[in-house]
């Protein structure tokens, strides 16, 4: 998510000095397996953010949001109950290094999949839960509805931020031309919108869908379904336990393979008497596969009837935003969301 | 207060008016005020929503029915608001603590003892000590935070600056040379950057099996940071205390320890009081800066209460909370620090 884009050379230095100096000493204080301490614990710590829709408080100082379900869903794999899990928030500085000190179990904090994190910082991401990118809000009126149609527009974009070049780049291969407007502030996004100082801004889709709701008039603008960029958001965890990574792949993996049977919160009860076998095997109606990979045969049940399909925990969070699923679609609809098979 | 009023005028006049200059200021602060006066009240007051649900609100004017709702996250974030009276409890505790130790009356050896009692109150009952279930600290968060960091650390720092104080003007050489060395080093950081410290770094020099609740390393760290800038200031009272006071306690016959308790640190913390409390302003302010580290003091919850989808954006009206709260907070200890200046230097017992 933008903001994180300018630090994220300073997250990198810091993360890998942490990560060096962690190796330097894990024979001094050498943590056992992650799923050994969140055992003995009882709760597993998770480390969010402060994004709308992805994770936020509310008034009663309960976490809300679409990563906060899959911390709860983790709860329910490892404990079966939705409570053992502890969100902390954390800023996108301190996030990684405090992964790789231990300080969190798991980052749902909307990290974006890279090169660099996962070789030379040596995490582990479970499947993308989230496929994010750069997009682009226009207002209505221009007619426009799709980013080739903004010949000669004049573009919003942060000043000093991949964005910038993002949107250049993205003009530069289609052969349109654009003015851009570098504004410094976020906050003043939405000043040079509604003021009509710009015929449209460009941020990851996730900050302007937020932004969005903030506008006085929120229906007159549009986010265009192309990005510019792309920035699949997953769990991250730290290397060394196999098992717990698992563990957090075949939890997101159950919530989309659910939605692909058309199994809901409302209606998990009915597949209990599916004929299925496939299915049979995911609802532990048959024992036996859970058995098999050392999970309670109820593990996938509690999660579907507790918090939902995927498609249900994004209707809940992100849709009140204005969220349309685009990427975030099942393959079967032309998305990028795709389960192994659970047998 | 009307011959108070008639001596002020020719004076307001001739202040306002008298030279070309201040006529020209006058009027441009008329203009600016002009300006910027009926916009804020029309956003603050005309447009204004003062009550109802988000959806009532426009953006046109400010929207007070968000604070309505967000006013105890705010000031309580993320613990359980069942039990909401301990950190209530903690704010008053705190509160009566820090107003016994402002007033000359009570200060004493009881004061000094109940310090430690409060804190160690405050602590448990943040920790949800007696219930069946304990409040980790993740779940602490706003005022109660800000104000408990705020007194614990002070309070905690400030024995241990003395002895820095007393080790900096000390005549043994290693001892001298430990006290420049950790001061300067403290004083030579950023305060984020021993807040990772205590975030990131604390925990893997711990052994094995042992691991700090990060509130305590925070505060652990904060104490020893903020411990170097007061033994500066102490430090500074201490030189301003003339020599000849030690010389006359010397000649009494007291030993070093007594000479300190009982002649010199009691003078030089008269003179320090001002630069304390101006110390303690900014450290309040500075404990915002445990946002960095996923602490949820007041203004980093009240960040928080403005991302909520049902509230979203109304950041305006939450950082007007905070900035009343912290402002409350602020004007009243300069206010306290003037009076105290007055009284103790009208009680002739600040010797200069």
């Amino acid at each position: 998510m933008s903001a994180q884009t300018t630090f994220r050379r300073a997250v990198q230095s810091v993360a890998a000095a942490t990560f060096l100096a962690t190796t330097m000493l894990s024979g001094l204080a050498h943590a056992g397996p992650t799923l050994d301490k969140i055992n003995q614990r009882g709760t597993i710590k998770v480390g969010v953010g402060t994004t709308p829709g992805f994770f936020t408080p509310d008034s009663n100082g309960k976490w809300q949001g679409f990563f906060i379900d899959y911390g709860r869903a983790l709860s329910i794999a490892v404990f079966g109950t939705p409570d053992k899990v502890e969100f902390t928030a954390s800023s996108p500085q301190q996030r990684l290094p405090a992964l790789q000190s231990g300080e969190f179990d798991i980052l749902l904090s909307g990290v974006t999949v890279t090169a660099t994190r996962a070789f030379k910082l040596g995490f582990h991401f479970g499947p993308t839960v989230f496929y994010d990118g750069q997009g682009i809000l226009v207002r209505k009126d221009l007619g426009v509805t799709k980013a080739a149609d903004l010949d000669g527009a004049t573009i919003g974009a942060q000043s000093g931020t991949t964005g910038e070049l993002n949107v250049a780049d993205f003009f530069r291969k289609t052969g349109k031309t654009f003015t851009p407007v570098t504004i410094e502030d976020t906050g003043q996004f939405i000043d040079a919108l509604e003021s009509g100082r710009v015929d449209a801004i460009t941020q990851d889709s996730s900050d302007l869908v937020g932004k969005r709701t903030q506008l006085k008039k929120p229906d007159d603008y549009v986010l265009l379904p192309e990005r510019l960029s792309k920035e699949p958001l997953a769990p991250a965890i730290a290397g060394g336990d196999d098992r717990w990574l698992e563990l957090v792949n075949w939890t997101v993996n159950a919530t989309i393979q659910a939605e692909e049977w058309g199994i809901t919160s409302a209606n998990v009860d009915d597949f209990l008497k599916s004929e299925d076998p496939a299915i049979q095997r995911f609802l532990g109606v048959d024992p036996s596969f859970a058995n098999d990979i050392g999970l309670d045969p109820k593990w996938a049940y509690n999660i579907i009837k507790t918090v939902g399909n995927y498609g249900e925990i994004f209707d809940r969070n992100l849709k009140p935003l204005g969220w349309e699923r685009g990427y975030n679609s099942l393959w079967t609809d032309g998305g990028l969301l795709y389960s192994p098979p659970f047998r | 207060m009307t011959t108070r009023l008639s001596r002020a005028l020719p004076g307001l006049r001739a202040g306002l008016f008298g030279t070309r200059a201040n006529t020209l200021v006058t009027l441009a602060t008329l203009l600016l005020l002009w300006q910027i006066v009926p916009p804020l009240l029309r956003w603050s007051v005309l447009d204004a929503t003062f009550a109802g649900e988000a959806n009532a609100c426009t953006r046109a004017g400010a929207c007070w029915a968000f604070v309505t709702a967000k006013l105890r996250f705010i000031v309580f974030a993320f613990y359980p608001p069942d039990l909401q009276w301990r950190p209530l409890l903690v704010i008053l505790l705190l509160c009566a603590i820090l107003s016994a130790s402002a007033l000359p009356r009570f200060w004493g050896r009881s004061l000094i003892l109940a310090w430690p009692l409060t804190i160690l109150a405050c602590w448990l009952l943040m920790q949800g000590a007696f219930t069946a279930t304990p409040i980790p600290s993740n779940q602490w968060g706003g005022l109660p935070v800000t104000l408990f960091v705020w007194a614990l650390c002070f309070a905690a720092a400030t024995p241990i600056a003395v002895l820095l104080a007393l080790a900096r003007r000390s005549t043994l050489g290693g001892l001298r040379t430990f006290a420049v060395l950790y001061i300067e080093l403290m004083r030579g950081t950023p305060m984020v950057a021993i807040l990772y410290v205590a975030m990131l770094i604390l925990p893997m020099a711990l052994p094995d099996g042992l691991s700090i609740d990060k509130m305590l390393r925070a505060i652990i760290m904060v104490t020893l940071f903020w411990a170097a800038y007061i033994a500066e200031v102490i430090r500074a009272g201490l030189q301003a205390v003339p020599n000849g006071q030690t010389e006359a306690a010397t000649a009494l016959g007291l030993g070093y320890w007594r000479i300190q308790g009982l002649v010199i640190l009691p003078q030089a913390f008269r003179i320090v009081i001002p630069g304390i409390v101006n110390l303690a302003i900014g450290f309040l302010l500075a404990t915002s800066l445990l946002a960095v580290i996923g602490i949820f003091d007041l203004l980093n919850a009240a960040r928080a209460s403005a991302a909520d989808p049902q509230w979203l954006g109304f950041y305006n009206e939450a950082y007007i909370v905070v900035a009343v709260i912290y402002f409350v907070i602020c004007f009243g200890a300069s206010r306290y620090s003037q009076w105290l200046e007055r009284r103790l230097g009208n009680s002739g017992a600040a010797p200069v």
